[in-house]
């Protein structure tokens, strides 16, 4: 018990620790735009892109000011008329195709892509021989004469 | 011989994961490496009136570190970088990056200032066309102004010895 509260006051303690390091950093709110057309657009895009710094988030889902930066700077991209080709291209400029959700077909991401149809041949093939191996191994075979009359007298009693 | 193939695909995936285990999945390859610096002109931290531009580099190999004062493993890496910049191997310039003066000047003041100068990107504009994801992140640029060598996360005496100095005098060289 004594352990579990100690370990929370950690928690709670580096969770301030954390908020008061952040809340020092210069972060600008963001501000919608008035066009829902710009909005829309942004979150569309926003969900295709990644977080630098979480990783598993989308730039759209992230609380984190990396994200929010983008975000700014996606909207106001669209505000200048870029197309979204002309946004992303932008981006990967910056932060490489890890920017990506889809990461991009291109050799680098042939395994990536290609590899689970591949395993999945694969194993078919091991399967498709598995199979008639046995296939052949319990081949039938025919009773002798002496066999089927033995059989018949288990059946018969 | 019935054992062998399950035991050979368990030794490649131990292999596999054996080097997923020597990498830091915090570190991205960097899209901007072996690419012109992207240039820029900000104010600098301590005489505002005055600014520095990449482009004033131009002949000289240097050092871009990106640090802020809430940045937690910028502090940790600041107990080398005075003595990264005292050996003279290389000028070590800093982007204040997404802080406050005041923060970043008390910051400089409590712990040693080791850069030659430090531009200050307070909205992280010039941040985001270096690729900046996470403080702190560190530039070598060469003579030409094409970005050399880039490290994200602390340099540490490690980092620096072995990546930074031999790619330096390699440099100085050209």
């Amino acid at each position: 018990m004594i352990y579990m509260t100690r370990l929370r006051l950690l928690a709670l303690l580096l969770l301030c620790l954390l908020s008061s390091a952040a809340s020092a950093q210069v972060t600008i709110p963001d501000e919608p735009s008035d066009d829902p057309a710009v909005e829309e657009r942004l979150a569309r895009l926003s969900h295709e892109l990644r977080c630098l710094q979480c990783k598993n988030q989308t730039l759209a889902d992230s609380p984190s000011s990396i994200a929010a930066d983008l975000r700014r700077e996606i909207r106001t991209q669209i505000k200048a008329g870029k197309s979204d080709e002309e946004i992303i291209a932008f981006l990967r400029q910056r932060y490489g195709d890890f920017i990506l959700f889809r990461p991009r077909v291109r050799p680098t991401t042939y395994l990536l892509w290609f590899g689970p149809f591949v395993l999945l041949a694969g194993g078919l093939f091991v399967l498709f021989r598995y199979v008639r191996q046995r296939r052949d191994a319990i081949a039938e075979q025919p009773l002798t004469a002496e066999e089927r009359r033995r059989a018949e007298e288990m059946l018969r009693s | 011989m019935r054992y062998l193939i399950p035991l050979v695909l368990f030794l490649v995936l131990v292999v596999f994961l054996a080097i997923g285990l020597t990498r830091n999945p915090d570190e991205l390859p960097s899209a901007l490496l072996d690419k012109p610096a992207p240039t820029f002109r900000l104010p600098q931290l301590k005489d505002p009136a005055k600014t520095f531009s990449a482009d004033d580099m131009r002949g000289k190999v240097w050092v871009m570190n990106v640090w802020a004062s809430w940045c937690v493993a910028c502090r940790d890496e600041h107990q080398y970088l005075g003595g990264y910049a005292k050996s003279g191997a290389v000028p070590i310039y800093g982007l204040n990056y997404k802080d406050t003066s005041e923060n970043a000047l008390a910051w400089l003041d409590e712990l040693g200032d080791p850069y030659v100068l430090s531009a200050v990107d307070s909205d992280g504009r010039v941040g985001m066309d270096y690729g900046v994801y996470g403080a702190p992140e560190t530039y070598l640029i060469d003579k030409s102004g094409t970005i050399r060598l880039k490290h994200v996360g602390p340099i540490t005496p490690d980092v620096w010895n072995k990546e930074f100095l031999p790619l330096v005098q390699q440099l100085n060289r050209q």
